[in-house]
């Protein structure tokens, strides 16, 4: 496994504009365009990144993809897994049957019921493929940083 | 270094993926009464209600046996132990170990019922049940069906026999489904729901007899206060207890589980139990449900290969979505006593129910219906016990989320725990 | 007809092909100009609220949005200017006087832009910057009348035979001074008048550049101090934050006599923006206005100023640096002379196009003059009196790019102050309304929700990258004349030549008329 990165999440920093939200949208998109899934595709995918803001306080919060996630030992059927190579908490959406036990024991609540199509459990996936995440590329001001692990 | 593991599911599947973290060598044995690879239990009801198919069952691949390089015996019921010579008795055959975990599971509680010696009665917690179930109703053009049991097992039973066409009667021996996590608002709405998609909903009853045909198949069952109801088919769904069968008799300590300390380990040495089977002798702990399982199995799997690790104790929680409407209980959902502070949110056009039980300050239960947005936060402040008084009025807000909790306690969750890429 | 609505300055033009109506502008805009209508899914823009600072324009994910100026016309009036119009109407509708922000937007001559630098050609060769060292070391502070040295004959021994030179040592003793690494500091900015991330950013790029910011009149914030060897601390006529640490702090002291803006006047902080922070670190009560006197009311003559400076000298044991800060107005040049006279280290010229958070627009766009002309005067008079080294000049006052410094430094200034074109860097659009307090870069407020969006790591990069982008230009232009050190550019009025310029402005600048040799 390569030496991992990871994300800070910098509240100090949160403009709470939700570009980490349209960006994240975007790109688990048909078509990675963003005029396209706005205005044409049809139902936009869940964002997977949540923007919690109360007054002047705000921060985008994504899965952490914590070492000894509790999500994986909750999924009855085996769909969260950890990918060996990135160590990312993954769902895989073909096995996942919308039991929601991952989101009952979530201690960050970055779960999400997806019912568009499939009832499945969303959460982010640290954009597989991609070098950045999009959340931390397109932060206008530095609150979603990627860092070298010390 | 030779391992044996009884039982395929949850514990043991978690057992084999803790010991081969830290001993790639030793042999490991997996004996299985049952014919499948192995399968997630709580998917039975999914197939029954043909919301997926065989192919969906599997918990791990097919490859996981053999990239774990694993002897798996399927079909062999362990039927006793050897604790001197350290072997599990498979009628006449031997399988010798050195370190044993028991992870049996649990058995369908089967209440006294007169006649029950018939066909068309079943109960519902294994995937021979399921088969069994579908190859019966094909068979008999089965229309109705009463399903014994208002709890987790029986409602998703009965979900599943309506989506084969089947008009079910649920028996429910307290004022309420669901009666051991929800309390009487909660259970309402998915009452209301049930009735609404036809099923017929009768508490505080239960079954004295059943009656049957001439050819021994099941036609109606007979309630307490002589009530009759007409079915096809019956499912007996009442609750489920530790199968503590293999070790009676034995020196191996039990009360309703086989009783383990927080390393999971019996009293006898080297002999583990994990899962529905075995009871914490701390606070006699008996949470016979999937992620508790999970966790106890890894547990008892690393410290068989020589690593400890300590239980520390779970939560009573489920997660079940029935008739399209989403749940949540975790903990004490329903208090005896003084010393509580309930919050509640009631929004019944909308069937959205949250209720919130606290403790001196501490949350220690949780219930949500219709709404489990964010869930798991509840959950995991009732893990750590946070007290929180300072932020109760937040609770229930629709905003609520981890911006509501004191920003140090958030900082350490968000910042100790930080994103691998 | 009573009540007229402001004028609308800017229209809003949205691209509906391109607005996907992800509400960022809306949530962004603190004047509350774009709003989101749940029922048709669409965002819609009020123009007059519009101060046109373009942050929507900076977020937008898409681009949809281009800030138009407001084609809405008067009839031609070359005396009654669309200005002047709604100037009075303005306050006929009001009855206050008129306040704006930043430096003076009116058309007067820009000096910089009427001189031209030399290049060589053929004789006295152009040095690459990439290949040949190229000093731009300053040093502010007063020089010595003289240079004396002690030569002590070394003792050569068998052992030290090899040792070559003789040993000697400066017998002078310097005053203190200030060690930049490039001629460029960061103007006075009050904390109170800026928010305390574009603070951060400053000292952090000072820092980092080895150079020097200013507190201005705010006093210093306690987390600031990490920052102190890089601070140059303001005594202010209202004499905030000044305290026995504050003064010790400091690399340097600036007192502030005047600032360009609004020479003569004092300054105002509303009571409304004085938060806790800016409470604690002025000294003042919470909530109440922050008044800086126009005079220091203990400076009436300048004699009381030479009393001041060396009080300061005295407190800080003659250790920093002290200097003036004053307004370049028409008696600048002996205004100037008599404050190196009183002792003063360096002395800063804010000239006509200084900024400020706010200041009534007569008093900013009619007084005082343009620093070209302030700086030139100043040098010349003092190289006439045979004092220039007793004091460093620094110019100030709408300095925009690194031509502008060099020409500065040609035309007699030590260094430059930058304000204006440190706060472009980071992100400021020159909308005039730092008065109001909304600033949606976070710069020029204090409302908490506004200032996270100034990211003090981002704001130091990029201030950080305008030091040294300028830095590199200077060497460059400096090669180009073949000089390989700032200090043979200082007052070096032959490298420069006046285009479009009258005799009189040629004369008090010193300088030739381009086409004219040595």
């Amino acid at each position: 496994m390569k030496k991992p990165n990871r994300i800070l999440i910098r509240e100090e920093y949160c403009m709470g504009c939700r570009i980490c939200e349209v960006h994240c949208v975007v790109q688990h998109s048909k078509s990675k365009d963003i005029i396209k899934v706005y205005k044409g595709e049809g139902a936009k995918p869940l964002p997977r990144v949540i923007v919690e803001e109360k007054g002047h306080i705000s921060f985008a919060l994504q899965c952490r993809h914590c070492e000894d996630a509790p999500c994986l030992e909750a999924c009855i059927t085996g769909a969260m897994y950890k990918d060996k190579k990135t160590g990312a908490v993954l769902c895989d959406e073909e096995k996942c049957v919308g039991c929601w036990m991952c989101i009952m024991v979530c201690p960050f609540g970055v779960i999400l019921r997806d019912v568009s199509g499939k009832k499945v459990a969303s959460k982010c996936d640290l954009c597989i493929g991609e070098e950045i995440p999009a959340c931390v590329k397109n932060c206008p001001n530095g609150a979603i940083v990627c860092q070298e692990n010390k | 270094m030779r391992y044996v593991i009884i039982g395929n599911s949850a514990s043991g599947i978690a057992a084999i993926e803790a010991i081969r973290e830290c001993d790639k060598q030793g042999r490991i044995t997996v004996i299985s009464d049952e014919s499948y690879f192995n399968y997630s239990r709580p998917l039975i009801s999914y197939l029954l209600g043909k919301k997926i198919n065989r192919e969906a069952l599997p918990y791990r691949s097919k490859e996981f046996y053999k990239q774990n390089r694993i002897d798996l015996l399927l079909n062999k019921k362990a039927t006793g132990l050897d604790l001197r010579n350290k072997d599990v008795l498979i009628g006449k055959e031997r399988i010798k170990f050195d370190k044993l975990l028991i992870a049996v599971g649990g058995t369908p509680f089967i209440p006294k019922i007169k006649n029950s010696n018939i066909n068309g009665v079943f109960t519902f917690t294994k995937l021979a049940d399921a088969e069994r179930i579908e190859k019966y109703v094909k068979a008999n053009k089965a229309k109705q069906a009463v399903a014994i049991g208002g709890g987790l097992i029986g409602l998703k039973a009965t979900e599943g026999l309506v989506e084969l066409g089947i008009k079910v009667t649920i028996v429910e021996l307290a004022d309420r489904i669901l009666s051991s996590t929800f309390d009487k608002k909660a259970s309402g709405i998915i009452e209301h729901a049930l009735e609404k998609i036809g099923c017929k909903l009768i508490t505080s009853n239960t079954v004295e007899k059943f009656t049957n045909s001439q050819s021994h198949k099941v036609t109606a069952v007979i309630l307490k206060d002589k009530k009759e109801i007409k079915c096809d088919l019956v499912i007996v769904a009442i609750g489920v207890r530790p199968n503590i069968e293999l070790v009676r008799n034995m020196p191996i300590e039990t009360n309703k589980g086989i009783i383990v300390d927080n390393s999971m380990q019996t009293n006898i040495k080297d002999i583990y139990a994990a899962g529905d089977c075995c009871e914490l002798k701390d606070k006699n702990e008996l949470i016979a449900i999937w992620p508790v399982a999970v966790r106890q199995g890894k547990i008892a799997g690393y410290n068989m290969a020589g690593i400890k690790k300590e239980y520390s104790g779970g939560l009573v929680m489920n997660s079940v979505e029935l008739c399209g409407i989403p749940t949540i209980s975790v903990g004490q959902t329903n208090p005896k006593g003084n010393g509580f502070k309930i919050l509640e949110y009631f929004n019944k056009e909308k069937s959205i129910y949250k209720k919130i039980v606290l403790q001196n300050g501490r949350i220690v239960g949780v219930i949500l219906v219709g709404d489990i947005e964010r869930a798991g936060i509840y959950t995991g402040l009732i893990k750590d016990r946070v007290n929180a008084e300072s932020f109760k009025e937040c609770l229930l807000r629709e905003d609520f989320g981890l911006i509501s909790l004191p920003s140090d306690y958030r900082k350490h969750l968000v910042q100790e725990v930080s994103v691998i890429i | 007809m009573a009540k007229r609505p402001a004028p609308t300055e800017f229209i809003i033009e949205r691209d509906d092909q391109k607005c996907i109506a992800c509400q960022a502008c809306v949530r962004m805009c603190s004047n509350d100009v774009h709003s989101y209508d749940e029922q048709t899914d669409t965002v819609t823009s009020d123009s007059a609220k519009c101060v046109g600072c373009h942050f929507c324009g900076t977020i937008c994910p898409t681009g949809a949005i281009t800030i138009k100026r407001n084609p809405s016309e008067f009839k031609l009036n070359a005396n009654w200017n669309a200005q002047a119009i709604k100037n009075i109407t303005k306050q006929a509708e009001t009855g206050g006087a008129l306040l704006t922000g930043m430096g003076s937007d009116k058309p007067y001559p820009i000096y910089w832009d009427h001189i031209l630098l030399n290049a060589s050609q053929v004789t006295n060769p152009s040095i690459d910057p990439l290949r040949e060292p190229m000093e731009l070391r300053t040093y502010i502070g007063r020089k010595p009348d003289k240079i004396e040295f002690t030569v002590h004959s070394s003792q050569l021994t068998e052992k030290n035979k090899k040792l070559s030179t003789v040993n000697c040592e400066l017998s002078t003793k310097l005053s203190p001074q200030l060690k930049l690494e490039t001629p460029i500091l960061f103007s006075a900015m009050s904390y109170g008048s800026i928010s305390l991330n574009a603070c951060k950013s400053l000292a952090r790029a000072a820092a980092q550049m080895g150079t020097f910011y200013n507190t201005g009149e705010g006093g210093l914030h306690r987390d600031l101090y990490t920052y102190a060897s890089n601070t140059i601390v303001q005594v202010a006529s209202g004499r905030f934050g000044v305290h026995k640490q504050y003064l010790e702090a400091g690399a340097a002291i600036e007192i502030k006599i005047g600032q360009g803006a609004k020479p003569g006047i004092g300054g105002h902080l509303p009571g409304e923006k004085v938060t806790e922070e800016i409470s604690q670190t002025r000294m003042i009560p919470g909530g109440t206005d922050a008044l800086s006197p126009a005079p220091h009311h203990d400076i009436y003559s300048i004699e009381d100023l030479k009393q001041l400076i060396y009080a300061l000298k005295e407190a800080t044991r003659y250790k920093k640096p002290v200097g003036v800060k004053i307004s370049a107005v028409h008696n600048v040049a002996p205004i100037a002379s008599g404050i190196v006279r009183a002792g003063a280290d360096f002395v800063a010229i804010d000239g006509l196009r200084g900024g400020t958070g706010a200041a009534p627009t007569m008093i900013r766009d009619n007084v005082g003059i343009p620093v070209e002309l302030a700086i030139a005067v100043v040098d010349s008079r003092l190289r006439e009196e045979g004092i220039r080294h007793q004091a460093s000049l620094i110019a100030a006052g709408g300095i925009r790019s690194s031509a502008d410094i060099i020409k500065a430094i040609a035309l007699g200034a030590d260094a430059v102050y930058i304000a204006t074109a440190a706060l472009v860097a980071m992100g400021c659009s020159l909308c005039q309304k730092c008065y109001t307090g909304k600033c949606n870069w976070g710069i020029a407020t204090q409302d908490p929700y506004l200032t996270k969006r100034l990211n003090p790591e981002i704001g130091t990069q990029r201030l950080v990258n305008l030091l040294r982008a300028w830095s590199f230009e200077i060497k460059e232009m400096l090669g180009g004349m073949g000089i390989n050190a700032i200090e043979s550019l200082r007052g070096n009025r032959q490298q420069l030549r006046g285009v479009g310029l009258s005799d009189t402005d040629l004369k008090l600048l010193g300088i030739k008329p381009a086409g004219e040799a040595w």
